[in-house]
C-alpha cells in the first residue's frame, strides 16, 4: 500500500503548475476590470489619494511580472486583503464561511450517493425494463431542473405546506445546523444524482454481467453481500473520479443554493461581495474555490488508488 | 415428453425428491447418475418469437465420472453448463427440460436453495481466470469467501482452509500468494485459484467451462492433470465443456458432442474417438492435431456453424457435411442409440447414441 | 468477445449487425430525436412567434390588478407588477433559448479547434494547451460565470463572452481525445503515409468522425447554458429587467411563494422542458452519429 501511494509527490508537484495558473487568472481578474485594480480594490467611493497610496502597494507602477510577484507573496502571508463592504481582512472572512459551504458540500454528497446508490442499482438490476426506463427518465429530468428552483420547491413542499424543515438560516448548535442544512443539501443531492445514476448505472450493468460476478454467484453469493462485495466496490472505481469532478460543481451551485436558503457560507459572501462590489472578496472566494478544485482532485486520484489495486505507481490503470 | 426423453436415454431417474441440500447423502443406489440432464432447451424470448440455443439435450454424469460436452463456440455447450449452474445471461431462458442433480430437479428449487447448493454441491471453473477473478479482492478472501458462506467457518478459518487448498492445488507459498491481487498472478496461478476456490466446500460435482483455453499449452497440462487428481481425491464429478478434443481425450470417460444446439453423438470417449459415427465428430477429429501422428493433414470443416436465428429445416451440420443427402435436408435425424453392427461389435456401448441418417455408413468405413 | 457471460459468438455478430443497421434505420424511428425535435421545435416556435402568440405585452405592468391569481383572462395571473404571468413565460422563451443555443457556438467552434490542434501535433503545443485546459477545469462553471459577469459587466455580450470563456476547455478535452485515438486508425496513418498535408489529413479525414461526439456534447451544454442564464436571471446578474426571462421570473415569484407558488413553479417548468428536450436531442443525435458508441 506504501509503495503504491508512492506517486503522490510527483502528483502534488504536477498540481503546481496548475496552482500557480489559478493565480494568475486570479490575479488577472483585476487587470480585466474597467479601470486600474487600486479602483476595483477599494471601490468607486475611496478618495484620490488613497487610491494612490493603494497603486503603491500593488506596485501599480511596476511591471506586471513584479505586479504578480507582490500579489503571491501577500498571498503567501495570508493576506489577501481587506474587504470594504465589510471592512474587515478577508481571509478572516473567507475561513469564517469555509466551514459553512464544506459541510453543506459534504453533507449533499452524502444524499447524493444514499440516493443514487440504489436508484443506480435498482436501475441496473434490469435494463431497459420499466424501472430502468423510469429512473433514467427521473436523471433527465433532474439534470433539467435548475437548482435553485429546485430549492425553492422543496422550500414550498416541505417548509412551507409540511412544516417539516426551517425556509432557510444555519442554526446554532452543530444539531442544528444538520437540520438547517437538510433542504439545501437535499436539493444539491438532487441536482447531482443524475450525474452519479448514470454513471453507477452503466458501470454496475457491465460489473453484473462480468466473469467474476458469475463467479461470485457460482459461490452462491446473491443479494446484498453480493452487491456489496463483488459489484459495489467496481463499480464505484469509474465514479470516484465523477465524484471528484462534481465536488467542483457542488461548490459552484452552492453559491446559489446558499442564497435560496440564505445559509452564511461562502456562496453567500461571494454574491454579497459582488453586489457591493467588493472585488477582494471575490478575488479570494474564487482563489479558494480553485484551490479546492485541485487539492480535490489530488485526493481523487488517492481514493482511486486505494480503490483499485491494478492503478500502478504513475495513476493509471493498468488492465 | 419427458417421458420420452427420459427413455430415450439410459440411466432412470425415478428417485423421491429429497432436498440434497440438508441431506446430502440421501442417494439410494450407487449407481444414479449424479446429473441427469434430460430434454434441456434454452432459448431468448424476444416478443412472440424464441430463438432456442440449445434444443432437447440430455445426458447423464455417474458418480466419479468425467463426462465431457465437446463443441465449437456457438454449439450451446457452456450455456447447457450454465443452465446447470443457474447463470444464465440474462435473456437466456430455460424453457423446458429439467436437470437431476442427485435426484433433484434444479429448475424447480427456489433461487434460495439453488444458491445453497452452489458451492457445497456444485461449483464452477470458468474460461478466463483473469476476468473470473474479482480484480479488487484478495484472491485468498475469494476462495475464503464460499467456505465462510456455505461450511460457517470463521474469517480466521476459511482463510486457513483457503492457503490449504491453494497449497493443494500447487501454488508455492501460498500464505503470501493469498494475500495477492488476480493481476499480480500469472494465468497458471490464477487458474489454480479457481480450482482451489471451486473445490474449496468439497462439491461433489464440478463444472469447467474450457478452463484451459487462456492458458499457455504446457500450463495447460499442468492443470488439467491437476484437475484431474483433484478430483479424484475430492471425490468430484466432472462435467467438463470444451472445444478441444485431445483435452477430452486425455480427462474424460464420456462424451457428448454438441452441434447448433443438440448432441449429435454420444458414448464412451475411448469408442466415439476410436470411430466416430457423426460426421461432425469426424470432422472434429480431422481439423485437430494428432500428437501420434503429427504427419496426418489436417482437414477443416468447410463452411460456418448455422446462425441461431436463422434454423433450417433438416439436419443442422447438412449444409457443412460432404455425406449429406436428400433427406439429411428436409427431415431432422433422431439421436438414436447405437445398433451393433457386424463392424464393430465390441466397441459399441450401450449408453452411445448419435444423430445422423447416415451413421452406420460413417462408423463401417463405407464413407470416408 | 472472450467472455463466457455473453451469448454465443453468432449471437454477438448479430447484436453488431443491430447496431449498425439501427444508424441506417430512418431518422423518424429514433424516439428520442424525434421527441427532442417536437419539444426543441415547439419551443422555437413559440420564442419566434412570442409577439403574436402571447396575450399581452410581457413588460406593461398593470398596478391595478397586481398578483391575481389564474383567471380567464390572465391563466396564469399576474405578477407584483400586474404583468400577464403567461405572456411573460412565452417571452422569456425568447431570451433563454436565445442565449442556450447561441453561446454554444464561440466554445465550440475554438475549443474544437484547439483540441484538434493539441491531438493531431502533439508535443509542447499539447503540453501548454492541457495545462491551461487543467487551470480553467479548476474553476466550476457557474463560478467563473458569475465572476467574469461581474467582470464584464451585465448584458447578453458579456453573458456569451463569459459562458464561451469556462466551456471551451470540455471541447478541447473532447476533440483532442477522439483525434489522438482516431490518429492510430489504419486510415489515418495510411493517409499520413499517402503523403498528405497535415490540414488535410485533420480536417479531411479526422474531421468528421471526431466532430460528431462534439456535437453530441454541445447538446448538454446547451443544458448547462440554459442552466446558467436562468441562474444569472436568478442571482440578479443576467438580462436586465423588465425584459421577461425564466430565471428573473422565478426569482420575483419567490418572493410570494406562500401565496402565490405558481408564479414561481412555471417558469421552473419551462427549464425542465426545455432541457428535457435537449437532451432528448442529444440522445438521439448520438443514436443517430455514433450508434455503435451506445448500449
Amino acid at each position: 500500500m506504501l509503495q503504491r501511494l508512492s506517486f503522490i509527490p510527483g502528483r502534488l508537484l504536477q498540481a503546481v503548475p496548475v496552482v500557480f495558473g489559478v493565480t494568475l487568472v486570479v490575479f488577472f481578474m483585476a487587470h480585466l476590470l474597467p479601470g486600474d485594480p487600486a479602483t476595483a480594490i477599494l471601490g468607486d467611493k475611496a478618495t484620490p489619494a488613497s487610491l494612490e497610496a493603494l497603486r503603491v502597494q500593488l506596485g501599480l507602477d511596476q511591471p506586471i511580472w513584479a505586479q504578480y510577484g507582490l500579489f503571491l507573496a501577500n498571498l503567501f502571508q495570508g493576506n489577501l486583503g481587506i474587504s470594504f463592504s465589510f471592512q474587515r481582512p478577508v481571509a478572516e472572512l473567507v475561513f469564517q464561511a469555509i466551514p459553512v459551504t464544506m459541510s453543506l458540500v459534504l453533507f449533499s454528497m452524502v444524499l447524493a450517493l444514499a440516493i443514487s446508490i440504489p436508484l443506480a442499482a435498482i436501475a441496473a438490476s434490469g435494463p431497459n425494463k420499466p424501472r430502468d426506463l423510469l429512473v433514467r427518465f427521473f436523471t433527465l429530468i433532474g439534470q433539467g431542473m435548475p437548482q435553485f428552483w429546485v430549492g425553492i420547491m422543496l422550500i414550498l413542499l416541505f417548509a412551507v405546506n409540511l412544516r417539516f424543515f426551517p425556509v432557510g438560516g444555519f442554526g446554532n448548535s452543530p444539531l442544528d445546523n444538520l437540520y438547517y442544512l437538510f433542504l439545501p443539501a437535499l436539493t444539491l443531492a438532487i441536482s447531482i444524482s443524475p450525474v452519479f445514476i448514470r454513471s453507477l448505472r452503466s458501470s454496475t450493468i457491465s460489473v453484473l454481467g462480468s466473469d467474476y460476478v458469475a463467479t461470485a454467484r457460482s459461490k452462491g453469493a446473491a443479494g446484498a453481500p453480493l452487491f456489496r462485495q463483488h459489484v459495489l466496490r467496481n463499480a464505484a472505481i469509474p465514479t470516484v473520479s465523477i465524484i471528484g469532478i462534481t465536488l467542483g460543481y457542488l461548490v459552484g451551485g452552492s453559491i446559489v443554493i446558499e442564497k435560496v436558503f440564505a445559509i452564511p457560507g461562502l456562496g453567500s459572501l461571494m454574491l454579497n461581495a459582488i453586489y457591493n462590489r467588493d472585488f477582494p472578496t471575490i478575488q479570494a472566494v474564487t482563489l479558494f474555490v480553485g484551490l479546492f478544485v485541485v487539492i480535490v482532485g489530488i485526493l481523487t486520484d488517492i481514493a482511486y488508488t486505494a480503490l483499485d489495486p491494478r492503478v500502478n505507481l504513475t495513476g493509471k490503470a493498468r488492465a | 415428453m419427458n417421458r420420452e426423453a427420459k427413455a430415450k436415454m439410459p440411466g432412470t431417474h425415478g428417485l423421491t425428491e429429497t432436498d440434497v441440500a440438508t441431506s446430502p447423502e440421501a442417494s439410494p443406489e450407487a449407481t444414479q447418475p449424479i446429473l441427469s440432464i434430460t430434454d434441456l432447451t434454452l432459448g431468448v424470448k424476444r416478443g412472440n418469437s424464441t430463438t432456442s440455443i440449445v434444443d432437447g439435450v440430455s445426458f447423464d454424469v455417474a458418480p466419479g465420472d468425467r463426462f465431457g460436452l465437446v463443441g465449437e463456440s456457438g454449439s450451446g455447450k457452456s450455456m447447457t453448463l450454465r443452465a446447470i449452474a443457474g447463470l444464465l445471461p440474462g435473456g437466456v431462458e430455460v424453457l423446458s427440460g429439467h436437470a437431476y442433480f442427485r435426484g433433484v430437479d434444479l429448475f424447480s428449487l427456489s433461487a434460495e436453495d439453488r444458491r445453497a447448493l452452489m458451492g457445497p454441491q456444485i461449483a464452477m471453473v470458468f474460461q478466463e481466470p483473469m476476468t473470473a477473478l474479482n480484480p479488487v479482492m484478495r484472491v485468498g478472501e475469494q476462495i475464503a469467501e464460499g467456505s465462510r458462506r456455505h461450511l460457517g467457518l470463521s474469517r480466521k478459518a476459511a482463510m486457513g482452509l483457503a492457503v490449504d487448498m491453494m497449497a493443494k492445488t500447487g501454488i508455492p507459498d501460498p500464505i503470501r500468494r493469498a494475500r495477492a491481487y488476480p493481476h499480480e498472478l500469472s494465468g497458471g496461478l490464477r487458474q489454480r485459484i479457481m480450482i482451489a476456490m471451486a473445490l474449496s466446500c468439497r462439491p461433489k460435482l464440478l463444472l469447467c467451462d474450457e478452463p484451459m483455453t487462456a492458458l499457455d499449452v504446457t500450463v495447460q497440462h499442468q492443470v488439467l492433470n491437476l484437475l484431474e487428481e483433484l478430483c479424484d481425491d475430492f471425490d468430484a464429478s466432472l462435467l467438463f465443456v470444451t472445444h478441444d478434443l485431445a483435452v477430452v481425450n486425455q480427462t474424460c470417460s464420456e462424451l457428448a458432442v454438441m452441434y447448433s444446439g443438440r448432441i449429435v453423438e454420444f458414448g464412451t470417449v475411448a469408442s466415439v474417438l476410436q470411430n466416430p459415427r457423426h460426421p461432425y465428430t469426424k470432422g472434429l477429429l480431422d481439423s485437430a492435431p494428432d500428437f501420434d501422428q503429427p504427419d496426418r493433414a489436417l482437414i477443416p470443416i468447410p463452411g460456418f456453424p448455422p446462425h441461431l436465428a436463422d434454423k433450417t429445416p433438416g439436419c443442422s451440420f447438412a449444409p457443412r457435411c460432404s455425406f449429406a443427402t436428400e433427406a439429411c435436408l428436409t427431415g431432422t435425424p433422431p439421436l438414436t442409440t447405437v445398433r451393433p453392427t457386424t463392424m464393430q461389435p465390441t466397441t459399441v456401448q450401450p449408453g452411445a447414441g448419435v444423430a445422423c441418417y447416415r451413421s452406420d455408413e460413417i462408423a463401417e468405413g463405407v464413407l470416408a | 468477445m472472450s467472455s463466457p457471460t455473453f451469448l454465443l459468438v453468432g449471437f454477438q455478430a448479430r447484436r453488431r449487425a443491430k447496431a449498425r443497421s439501427r444508424s441506417l434505420k430512418p431518422w423518424y424511428r429514433n424516439t428520442p430525436l424525434v421527441a427532442g425535435m417536437i419539444v426543441v421545435g415547439l419551443l422555437i416556435l413559440l420564442a419566434i412567434f412570442a409577439p403574436l402568440i402571447a396575450p399581452y405585452d410581457p413588460i406593461a405592468q398593470d398596478l391595478g390588478a397586481t398578483l391575481q391569481g389564474p383567471s380567464a383572462a390572465h391563466w396564469l395571473g399576474t405578477d407584483k407588477f400586474g404583468r400577464d404571468v403567461l405572456s411573460r413565460l412565452i417571452w422569456g422563451a425568447q431570451v433563454d433559448l436565445r442565449v442556450g443555443f447561441l453561446a454554444v457556438l464561440i466554445p465550440f467552434v475554438f475549443g474544437s479547434i484547439l483540441g484538434a490542434f493539441a491531438g493531431y501535433f502533439g508535443g509542447w503545443f499539447d503540453a501548454i494547451v492541457m495545462r491551461i485546459v487543467d487551470v480553467f477545469f479548476a474553476f466550476p462553471f457557474l463560478v467563473m460565470v458569475i465572476v467574469l459577469v461581474f467582470i464584464l459587466g451585465s448584458g447578453e455580450t458579456s453573458i456569451y463572452l463569459a459562458i464561451a470563456a469556462v466551456s471551451w476547455v470540455s471541447y478541447v478535452k473532447i476533440v483532442r481525445g477522439e483525434v489522438i485515438s482516431a490518429k492510430e486508425q489504419d486510415y489515418v496513418v495510411g493517409a499520413r503515409l499517402g503523403g498528405m498535408s497535415n490540414a488535410r489529413v485533420l480536417f479531411r479525414h479526422i474531421g468528421p468522425n471526431v466532430f460528431s461526439q462534439a456535437i453530441i456534447y454541445a447538446m448538454s451544454d446547451i443544458v448547462m447554458n440554459i442552466m446558467g442564464i436562468v441562474t444569472l436571471g436568478y442571482l440578479g446578474l443576467g438580462i436586465a429587467p423588465p425584459t421577461a426571462e425564466w430565471g428573473s421570473m422565478i426569482l420575483e415569484g419567490q418572493e410570494f411563494i406562500t401565496t402565490h407558488w405558481l408564479q414561481a413553479t412555471v417558469p421552473g417548468l419551462m427549464v425542465v422542458i426545455t432541457s428535457l428536450g435537449v437532451s432528448w436531442l442529444g440522445d438521439g443525435l448520438s443514436d443517430l452519429l455514433s450508434p455503435e458508441r451506445r448500449k
